[in-house]
């Protein structure tokens, strides 16, 4: 297809490299160096998209990242589609393929335009209003109508194919922002010598200069000044990164910055990344981030053709795209005579500038009488024509009352305004520093810095190039010589070609129209009116937090960047009180969206989380084990046979265990060495149980409470020597018990002489246990007397197994005969392996972490973090006997005798047993006392385990209930969505109460 | 992203630190005489205020080690810090340093 706009001559696109791409399956030609807003305006396209609540049709309104309505997802394939990109920041590639949004069935003709006609009943905090009532209506109607009628892009179906990056740096000076007043810093603060940053979120550095064809700096034209500092920056090793979006401020001088590495090319190098997220240190910052131009607020402002007026003039002088063939210009602020002289050398036809001011002057003013452009001073664009684009502006003299004249139409196919500048704060705000409101700029700029920091040029209300030069340059030799005092301009950059630049508009532009029947647009993406904004101060909002969240102002993906003053403006005229009053809404990273995939980083897939394996992990994968995720461990959670289901195969593994042999991999149990003179003396304070008097090769099982006196971690500890115990946790509690003795010996137990280590990772743990677990080790075990007398229940000694190191540990989760091979982990796979051959004389059996906890729950043995939740004593689950009432002290005894912990009706453990023994009970199900009763019904406990009992051949479970244990053989009742379940009271052991088969 | 002063191992990111709760709070040793409000008082209550606060921080994936620190909660930063042991500074001397 033609470009009717593309200009003759002039631009920074390389003519000789046409590229091809498509928009909503037109196909268009653009040259190397264009963006897609700009070939789609060369190609005369402004129609771009429908707007969020009404559905307006809407166009492009600036030429940078500001852009709130030209938004489009881009992408050939799902799985590189992005949605929500500003138009006027995607560069333009061979093939490119984008569509726009937000429209339904088509863009020209968009079904939720009713939303326009309707408006009167769509006003501000509608959502608030309207969709309150009936609430069950919320989900099932509203939610789901709105989300479909309000989307905002649609998100990519396929998995993100690209690949994305993080790199830290730190540098000396950084600099954000490459326009005139960045350069001129990184120029200042590389002459020190100091590691300096240049971050410019554009393709190339310049900024402002790259669309100013008049200017001269040093004698040369702006674009070979640019040239020329960029070589002399290079040379002199300052870092340039082009396509950085500096879009983060955080604490100490750390930035996020965003590097779009290939989203420019059309066959991009499979090796590089798709982006790059730096985390950049920075010693000192200059923030030289320019300004925003600020749309006037006319009724139907918001027409396809109605843009800034400096967007148009870039449009013109870097794309050679033309925006109209005749343009009316409509200003508060000289800056848009500047536009009104370069489109006219263009020849482009410049209708009128329509000025607010009574009597502008000025040289740009006197340039643009005597180029012959018609100059109307005190008069407003009251109103605009045009379906799909503008074609007719109304322009009225105002009757300087609050008013306008009659209107006179002026055809034109494209309204050009400004509104005057509004300083890009947004980093320096971040960073918490303080803002002031300017009265004479009548602009927020930067006043008191928290951070290493200074603004610099167009962000610190600074407009005249000649001064931003030297405020740049100022700002990148305090940052070099990492002071807040900025040295007066120590280079002054002679300047010409132009002027400088007064003037400007906050708020609502006059008009004498129907004010209910007009919209003039103050935030385009969110679909904000002036008329929204008057309301919500009717309706009594003074604040601008307030306003912002009930009118949604300032609250769409681009943060307000054009619309926060003008709504300032609104409010403090509709409130009159002055706008310093009413405050300025908090920004917040990121200035302009980041993807996910950058945040993620490599950080996904098999690269998500560290995976831990047991020893046993490539025997259980052969058996066809499904894994249980335990932390970050991988656990077997059952190894089943041909056509065996999960209950079958626990069922077969219970039953074999107990009634021959079963073997288990317990790597995973977290464990701690402590070591020292004084190790028994920390024993002693850290779990409740006495430690002092237990002999070595001797285990006890150990309680460690919190020092609010619940129950922390439990475990088996076994003394090897005087000095040295082998403790073992809870599977997740390692890191946490380690970190709770640490704290303990550094803080509070300082003179114990006591080391403590991990070892969870150095010993590999294969449990044998069932009656026949003797005869299965029995060949194995070198060197050590098995019998009962020898190594009876609850012992350890220290022997060699399979020829290699082992601590070998008689104890039992299981409630039968059993021991623990702990082994080197590099050993464990060869003896787990060595086990299981060595068992298969025993039909041994592996068994997985279900049977585990099935057989451990037959025996009453809690879990710390399944029958506890943090708010259960020892007492409550049945430990009290551990608790070593002689001793003077330990870790949460005093706690312990506070009366709350002793009152009868505490959550006790007990024993469930379903009056209909197949029943088996679901954990976490709430209990109550009568099965009678009204919601909301009183609980006295839950369920903290259930299980089918393969041993008991009926379900049991473990519940935790107020005065348990005095309910003993009472029935409960647990209310289920469908019916009430009846449940007997029973002691939690339901098996070998007696412990008889433990020393079997 | 915070840079917090380990007192043994110096300027470190926040990343390789854990909170550990409010500092100089008095262990409720079952030795002591304490009634069961003081015992409460110590193990519940916490100061919470606008401003100085002391604070444990353990460098934990550094040297390990639990310190001290002087936070300012107005703020975020952090004033001081100081090794497990040493007495709390003097917080309104502090703060008169912060305005000078
Ligand atoms: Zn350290």
């Amino acid at each position: 297809m033609s470009a009717p706009f593309r200009l003759a001559t002039g631009g920074r696109i390389d003519r000789s490299k046409p590229l091809r791409f498509t928009f909503d399956g037109a196909a268009y030609t653009g040259f190397e160096g264009d963006t897609l807003a700009s070939a789609l305006i060369a190609g005369g396209v402004h129609l771009m998209g429908r707007s969020f609540k009404y559905h307006r049709p809407r166009g492009f309104l600036t030429a940078g990242p500001d852009e709130p309505n030209a938004l489009v997802g881009v992408g050939a394939s799902q799985d590189r589609y992005t949605p929500n990109l500003r138009a006027p920041v995607v560069e333009l590639h061979d093939g490119l393929v984008a569509e726009s949004q937000n429209r339904w069935p088509s863009l020209r003709f968009d079904a939720g335009a009713v939303n326009d006609l309707f408006s009167r009943f769509l006003p501000a905090g509608f959502y608030y209003k309207t969709f309150m009532w009936p609430k069950s209506f919320w989900k099932t109607v509203y939610e789901p109508k709105i989300r479909s009628m309000a989307g905002l892009g649609k998100a990519p179906t396929a998995p993100d194919a690209d690949r994305y990056t993080q790199v830290y740096a730190h540098v000396d000076v950084l600099v954000v922002g490459a326009g005139p007043a960045g350069l001129a810093a990184a120029l200042a603060a590389a002459e020190s010598g100091r590691r300096v940053m240049l971050a410019d979120e554009q393709p190339e550095v310049g900024g402002s200069l790259l669309h100013d064809v008049t200017a001269t700096i040093e004698g040369r034209p702006a674009a070979a000044w640019v040239a020329e500092t960029l070589a002399a920056l290079e040379a002199k090793g300052v870092q340039v990164l082009t396509r950085t979006t500096a879009f983060g401020y955080y604490p100490h001088n750390m930035l996020g910055l965003l590097e779009r590495v290939t989203d420019h090319y059309a066959n991009p190098d499979p090796k590089l990344p798709r982006e790059r997220l730096w985390q950049v240190r920075a010693g000192e910052v200059v923030l030289a981030t320019g300004a925003i131009e600020r749309p006037l607020v006319f009724p139907e402002n918001d027409r396809p053709g109605i843009l800034l007026a400096d967007a148009a003039r870039a449009y013109a002088n870097r794309w050679a795209a033309s925006v109209g063939k005749r343009v009316v210009i409509a200003t508060a602020c000289d800056s848009a005579y500047r536009t009104a002289l370069d489109l006219k050398a263009h020849g482009i036809d410049v209708a009128v500038v329509a000025d607010l001011r009574p009597m502008p002057i000025g040289p740009l003013v006197d340039a643009v009488r005597a180029a012959g452009i018609r100059v109307e001073a005190g008069t407003a664009v009251t109103g605009t024509r045009g379906r799909l684009r503008v074609r007719v502006a109304h322009l009225s003299r105002l009757d300087g009352r609050g008013g306008a004249h009659a209107p006179e139409p002026v055809a034109c196919d494209a309204l050009l305004m400004s509104g005057g500048w509004t300083p890009t704060v947004h980093l320096f705000s971040q960073s918490r520093g303080k803002l002031r409101f300017d009265e004479g700029l009548q602009a927020y700029v930067p006043s008191v810095s928290v951070e290493k920091e200074r603004s610099a040029g167009g962000c610190n209300g600074v407009f005249d190039l000649a001064a931003v030069l030297a405020d740049g340059y100022a700002a990148g030799e305090s940052a070099a010589r990492a002071t807040r005092v900025r040295a007066p301009a120590s280079r002054a950059f002679p300047v010409d070609g132009t002027h400088p630049v007064t003037g400007g508009h906050l708020g609502a532009v006059p008009h004498s129209r129907n004010p209910s029947a007009v919209k003039a647009f103050v935030d385009f993406q969110n679909d904000v009116t002036a008329k929204d904004l008057k309301l919500a101060t009717r309706e009594g909002l003074r604040s601008i937090e307030h306003v912002k969240r009930y009118t949604t102002t300032g609250m769409a993906t681009d943060q307000g960047k054009t619309s926060n003053m003008n709504a300032l403006g609104i409010v403090s005229e509709a409130i009159k009180a002055p706008i310093p009053q009413i405050g300025l809404t908090t920004f917040r990273a990121p200035y302009t969206p980041v993807t996910f995939g950058s945040f993620a980083g490599a950080s996904r897939g098999d690269l998500f989380d560290p995976v831990r394996k047991t020893p046993s992990h490539s025997f259980a994968v052969e058996k066809g084990a499904p894994f249980e995720n335990v932390g970050q461990w991988k656990r077997a959670w059952w190894y089943p046979r041909p056509g065996e289901d999960q209950h079958a195969a626990v069922r077969r593994e219970v039953k074999a265990m107990r009634s021959s042999v079963g073997m288990f991999d317990a790597s995973t149990l977290g464990k701690i060495e402590v070591v020292g003179p004084d190790a028994a003396a920390f024993m002693e304070m850290l779990y409740t149980n006495a430690w002092a008097k237990l002999g070595v090769g001797r285990c006890r099982y150990g309680v460690m409470l919190r020092e609010d006196g619940f129950v922390m971690d439990d475990g088996v500890i076994g003394r090897l020597a005087a000095d040295r115990f082998h403790v073992t946790t809870t599977t997740g509690g390692a890191p946490r018990v380690l970190n709770h003795m640490e704290d303990y010996l550094q803080t509070e137990f300082p003179h114990l002489a006591v080391w403590l280590t991990s070892i969870t990772e150095q010993w590999a743990v294969t449990a044998v246990q069932g009656p026949k677990a003797r005869d299965v080790i029995a060949a194995l075990v070198e060197g050590v007397d098995l019998s009962d007398a020898a190594l009876p229940h609850m012992s350890v000694v220290e022997c060699r197994v399979c020829g290699v190191p082992a601590r070998l540990f008689r104890v039992s989760f299981t409630g039968e005969l059993g021991y623990e091979i702990n082994v080197p982990a590099d050993h464990g796979a060869a003896v787990w392996q060595a086990v299981y051959e060595a068992g298969q004389a025993y039909g041994i059996t592996p068994y997985g972490t279900e049977a585990m906890h099935v057989a451990r729950a037959e025996k009453g043995y809690i879990i710390v973090g399944q029958e506890t939740d943090g708010t259960a004593g020892p007492d409550d689950v049945g430990l009290g006997w551990a608790i070593g009432k002689a001793k003077p002290d330990f870790v949460g005894k005093r706690a312990l005798a506070r009366p709350a912990m002793g009152a009868a009706d505490r959550k006790q453990l007990v024993g469930l047993l379903t009056e209909d023994p197949a029943t088996v009970l679901e954990e976490g199900a709430q209990i109550v006392a009568d099965p009678v009763f009204e919601v909301p019904a009183r609980m006295i406990g839950h369920v903290t385990s259930a299980y089918e009992s393969p041993t008991l051949d009926r379900s049991i479970a473990l519940a935790m209930v107020k005065g348990g244990r005095a309910r003993m053989g009472e029935t409960i009742y647990i209310p289920m969505p469908d019916r009430v379940i009846a449940a007997k009271v029973v002691a939690p052991v339901f098996y070998d109460q007696e412990g008889a088969r433990l020393n079997g | 992203m915070l840079i917090i002063r380990c007192p043994i191992c110096g300027d470190r990111p926040e990343l390789e630190f854990r909170y550990g709760g409010e500092g100089h709070v008095a262990r409720p040793a079952a030795t002591e005489a304490l009634d069961d409000q003081t015992v409460a008082d110590r193990l519940y209550m916490r100061t919470n205020p606008k401003g100085l606060t002391v604070e444990r921080w353990r460098h934990v994936h550094g040297c390990g080690r639990f310190f001290n620190a002087v936070r300012d909660t107005v703020s975020d930063f952090f004033v001081t810090t100081y090794k497990a042991g040493e007495p709390r500074p003097d917080l309104d001397a502090l703060k008169k340093e912060a305005v000078r």
